[in-house]
């Protein structure tokens, strides 16, 4: 059985890393006593599968993994109820479902991520101008390195969505950006960059969350996993 | 007396491995400060990957939270990257708990497990924002106290601590926090500084430095003693007579991100009696004391199921030494331990025979990384000069087991620059190793054998203590023996631990007081982290040594004598001097020593003078090659271990030691 699992990473823990995640989940299942199947071969691991990796840093009320279990261990309600307190603080398990059949892996489903970026030191006029300045952008190019090699692209269609939102309980402007992962997807952090090409960014992203992870399905846009108790969880630590 | 968390928050997004300073890990303790409480911050020198797993920290860690008068919490040493942005936005070091800054508890608690540290403990206590000089320091300042094994020689950090303990900290972390307490109950008024040091002065395993005068004759030290009579004039160590009276950590700490031994750790016992000569640790951690087997087996299973670890370390100075290991590990696999059945057991410190290499086939669980041995000298000679008593038939007997069970690679490690050592010991090194691959090659055409070499730093309360260390050159001559010789050898590599470090090294194992000021002028050139090579520089040690006039020659490798007055004679580890001096005596005359848990008491000192006693579980030796007594013992228990009879010491030539020449 394949149970897919969405949960947040909130607080201090999002200062782990993408890896010590999947090393979160390994101790987690050990923990409970959920028996997970194993690889083959001479070094057996244990047969999870994360989505798209999270910054270090960032937050979210979206992360989702795939575990293939063995037979008759309950309902996912009843597995997710063991899993949950086997987690560090600020993971909450906010739903579980059964995927039926093959699919895709989490990383080749996934083609938009919804973040939200809470801003320091820019006024709300700042922010919503420049904003506008990048949605009304013809094309909006972007350097970066990769292996050496220096390139520039044109990010503008990576930006599917970009609102501001009203401030935060310190105050702070937001952002509300629905950014693409696949072709030339756009990172967040590159997104501030664009936003604002001369300041420093890391000193300007006072949060940053990922709140939702979308896939196209027969020509419609859906969550993986719809969830309200995400939104809850969110309320409790903003 | 509050979190500093929203200042080191906005920090955190630009460093390096921020994980390392939040904290949460599985295992932490909430920690409950309240007025009346002593509140100890563990520190450990390095960084946290390095720092977490260590056992000493852990065990202090919980026993002090589980007091009602004493709360603890725990720092590492930042890295370069956050240290910047602390000293730049005024940010003091601080606890990864609850964020607290350190300054605000009343004890800096440093874990000493190497001598490249030293400039780390003074960073550390200088962004804790205390001056780093005992003296400067007032009753506004937490005590910093220093333990671990390099606190059997303190003194290069003796005008910069304030108390140092000698020893196992179980018990006496309880004695200083009672006088601790009074102390702040009586208001830390100002002046009050002298008084608790004085008092804690008085508790036995603690070593006070402020409280002794040391008197120079030249360059030789004269005497260390105390200027009060209620001072003692030799501090001695403190011992837990019974392992199974502390089963702690009672909760290991799982960190959150990757740290270098990341498993569950369960000491089966501790102390070493083999006697290897070279080995600070089995010396200053005598008598041998077993975990009972049981006691062991639940805190595995504790430790599995509250850590969801999924591999066990079995630590000691030479696990397969335990007895009953056998039944042991054959009593938690494959699925004993009911939360897993993928447990995997390690046992670090191997001894170097096929009986151990079986042992560690039946418990890796399928793995088959790389096993490592060492035998740290490349003949027999020099083996019985150092008491390492492996023969080459263990060695060979060990690797043919590890690549017909189908391991591919071995280590070997080995110390250069040892007493008595010729080139001929030295290319010793690399017959061993190429013999290995030939074994291996009849299993698998990849069979590979690496050699590891380490530069031998003499190290104090051991019989090589009197040694005059290699120069960094004739270090470095003997490396590129072994790797000249190596390049013809198939399947043989060569790694080294850099010579210069060995030499820094060195300068601090058997400083007296005034390599403090070397310390210090080595930190404040920039000196940190100098384990690590990125940022060790020999040039600014030897600047240091220069700046101060002190002679690296007279410090590092120069032979003492017998009647020397060594900078660590007023602290006792309860080796006998003239013991030591003897076993020296016996090295250079190629003699070895039985290992006093299964035969008569050769009287060191310690039990006797301690009164307390080896806790064994068996009083045979344990199974396993022929543990240096030419005797098949591979069956472990049915033959009682004996050595041939030393010949009479008028006998015993004069041997020259070391390759500078220089006779003892």
């Amino acid at each position: 059985m394949k149970l897919r699992i969405r949960h947040t990473k909130l607080g201090k823990v999002r200062f782990t890393s993408h890896r010590d995640t999947a090393r979160h989940w390994e101790r987690a299942v050990r923990k409970a006593g959920v028996r997970v199947s194993y690889s083959a071969g001479f070094t057996p691991r244990p047969k999870l599968s994360f989505g798209l990796a999270l910054p270090t840093g960032a937050e979210s009320l979206a992360e989702y993994l795939d575990m293939e279990l063995e037979a008759d261990q309950g309902t996912p309600a009843e597995i997710a109820a063991l899993l949950g307190p086997a987690l560090p603080t600020g993971y909450e398990l906010v739903e579980s479902a059964v995927v039926e059949g093959r699919s895709h892996s989490l990383q080749d489903a996934v083609v938009a991520c919804t973040w939200q970026l809470h801003v320091a030191g820019v006024s709300a006029d700042a922010l919503v101008d420049a904003a506008e300045r990048v949605v009304a952008a013809a094309s909006v190019p972007l350097a970066r390195e990769r292996k050496g090699q220096r390139s520039i692209d044109d990010v503008r269609p990576a930006i599917e969505r970009l609102v501001t939102l009203g401030p935060d309980s310190a105050g702070r402007p937001r952002l509300e950006a629905d950014l693409c992962t696949t072709g030339r997807g756009l990172r967040p952090s590159e997104l501030m960059e664009v936003l604002f090409p001369e300041a420093d960014v890391l000193d300007l992203t006072a949060r940053l969350v990922r709140t939702h992870q979308w896939i196209d399905e027969d020509g419609t846009r859906r969550e993986l996993l719809p969830s309200a108790a995400a939104g809850r969880a969110f309320a409790a630590y903003a | 007396m509050s979190s500093l968390w929203a200042r080191v928050e906005p920090l955190l997004a630009r460093v390096q491995k921020p994980a390392r300073y939040i904290g949460c890990e599985d295992g932490a303790i909430t920690p409950r400060h309240g007025a009346g409480k002593v509140a100890w911050l563990l520190a450990y020198p390095d960084t946290y990957e390095v720092g977490l797993p260590n056992q000493g920290l852990q065990i202090l860690y919980n026993i002090l939270n589980e007091r009602d008068d004493a709360v603890a919490e725990r720092t590492y040493a930042p890295w370069s990257d956050l240290e910047g942005l602390m000293r730049a936005r005024r940010v003091p070091l601080f606890s990864v708990d609850t964020h607290r800054a350190a300054g605000d508890f009343d004890l800096l608690a440093f874990n000493l497990s190497a001598e490249l540290v030293y400039t780390n403990v003074l960073n550390m206590v200088d962004l804790a924002g205390a001056p780093v000089r005992s003296a400067e320091r007032d009753e506004t300042h937490p005590l910093v106290v220093i333990g671990g094994h390099c606190a059997f020689n303190p003194e290069p950090l003796a005008d910069y601590v304030d108390l140092v303990v000698l020893g196992e900290g179980e018990e006496v972390i309880g004695d200083i926090t009672e006088v601790v307490h009074q102390w702040k109950a009586s208001g830390r008024t100002p002046g009050s500084r002298t008084g608790v040091l004085r008092e804690l002065a008085k508790v036995p395993g603690v070593y006070v430095p402020s409280m002794y005068d040391v008197e120079y004759d030249g360059q030789r030290l004269r005497a260390v003693t105390p200027r009060y009579p209620d001072v003692p004039a030799v501090v001695h160590k403190r011992t837990v007579a019974d392992l199974g009276l502390w089963p702690y950590p009672r909760r290991q700490l799982v960190p959150l991100t990757e740290v270098v031994h990341d498993r569950l750790a369960v000491e089966v016992f501790r102390g070493c009696t083999r006697g290897c000569r070279f080995c600070q640790a089995g010396m200053i951690t005598r008598p041998v004391r077993e975990r009972p087997a049981e006691q062991v087996r639940t805190m595995i299973l504790n430790g599995v199921r509250d850590g969801g670890y999924d591999e066990v370390s079995l630590t000691s100075l030479s696990t397969a030494d335990y007895s009953g290991i056998e039944q042991l590990t054959q009593g938690l696999n494959p699925a004993g331990c009911g939360t897993s059945d993928q447990l995997t057991i390690s046992l670090p410190s191997l001894r170097v025979d096929a009986f151990t290499v079986g042992l560690a086939g039946q418990v890796s669980g399928g793995r088959r990384s790389g096993l490592t041995f060492a035998p740290e000298a490349g003949s027999w000679r020099l083996r019985q000069v150092i008491n390492k008593l492996i023969s080459e038939g263990d060695l060979y007997g060990a690797v043919e087991s590890a690549f017909s069970q189908g391991w591919h690679r071995t280590k070997l490690y080995f110390l250069t620059g040892l007493p008595t050592e010729a080139d001929d010991d030295t290319l010793g090194i690399v017959d061993l190793a190429r013999n290995c691959v030939r074994i291996g090659r009849q299993h698998t055409n990849r069979a590979s054998v690496t050699v590891s070499l380490g530069g031998f730093v003499p190290k104090p309360h051991t019989p090589f203590q009197w040694f005059g260390q290699n120069t960094t050159d004739e270090l470095r001559r003997k490396v590129q023996l072994v790797r000249d010789a190596a390049q013809k050898a198939k399947g043989v590599q060569v790694k080294w631990h850099d010579p210069s470090a060995t030499l820094a090294e060195g300068i601090a194992s058997r400083g007296d007081r005034r390599i403090g000021a070397v310390m210090e002028r080595v930190w404040r050139a920039g000196g940190t982290f100098q384990e690590w090579s990125e940022f060790f520089r020999l040039g600014r040690w030897e600047d240091a040594m220069a700046a101060e006039g002190l002679s690296i020659e007279w410090y590092v490798h120069r032979h003492r004598d017998e009647h020397e007055v060594l900078p660590w004679d007023h602290l006792s580890a309860g080796l006998h001097k003239d013991f030591l001096w003897q076993d020296w005596q016996a090295a250079l005359a190629e003699h070895g020593l039985e290992d006093c848990r299964w035969t008569p008491c050769y009287d060191c000192g310690v039990c006797t003078g301690y009164g307390i006693e080896h806790v064994v579980a068996s009083p045979v030796p344990p199974a396993g090659g022929s543990q240096g007594t030419g005797q098949d013992l591979s069956r472990g228990g049915e033959v009682p271990v004996a050595l041939a009879p030393r010949p009479p010491r008028d006998a015993e030539p004069t041997v020259q030691v070391g390759a500078g020449g220089a006779t003892t």
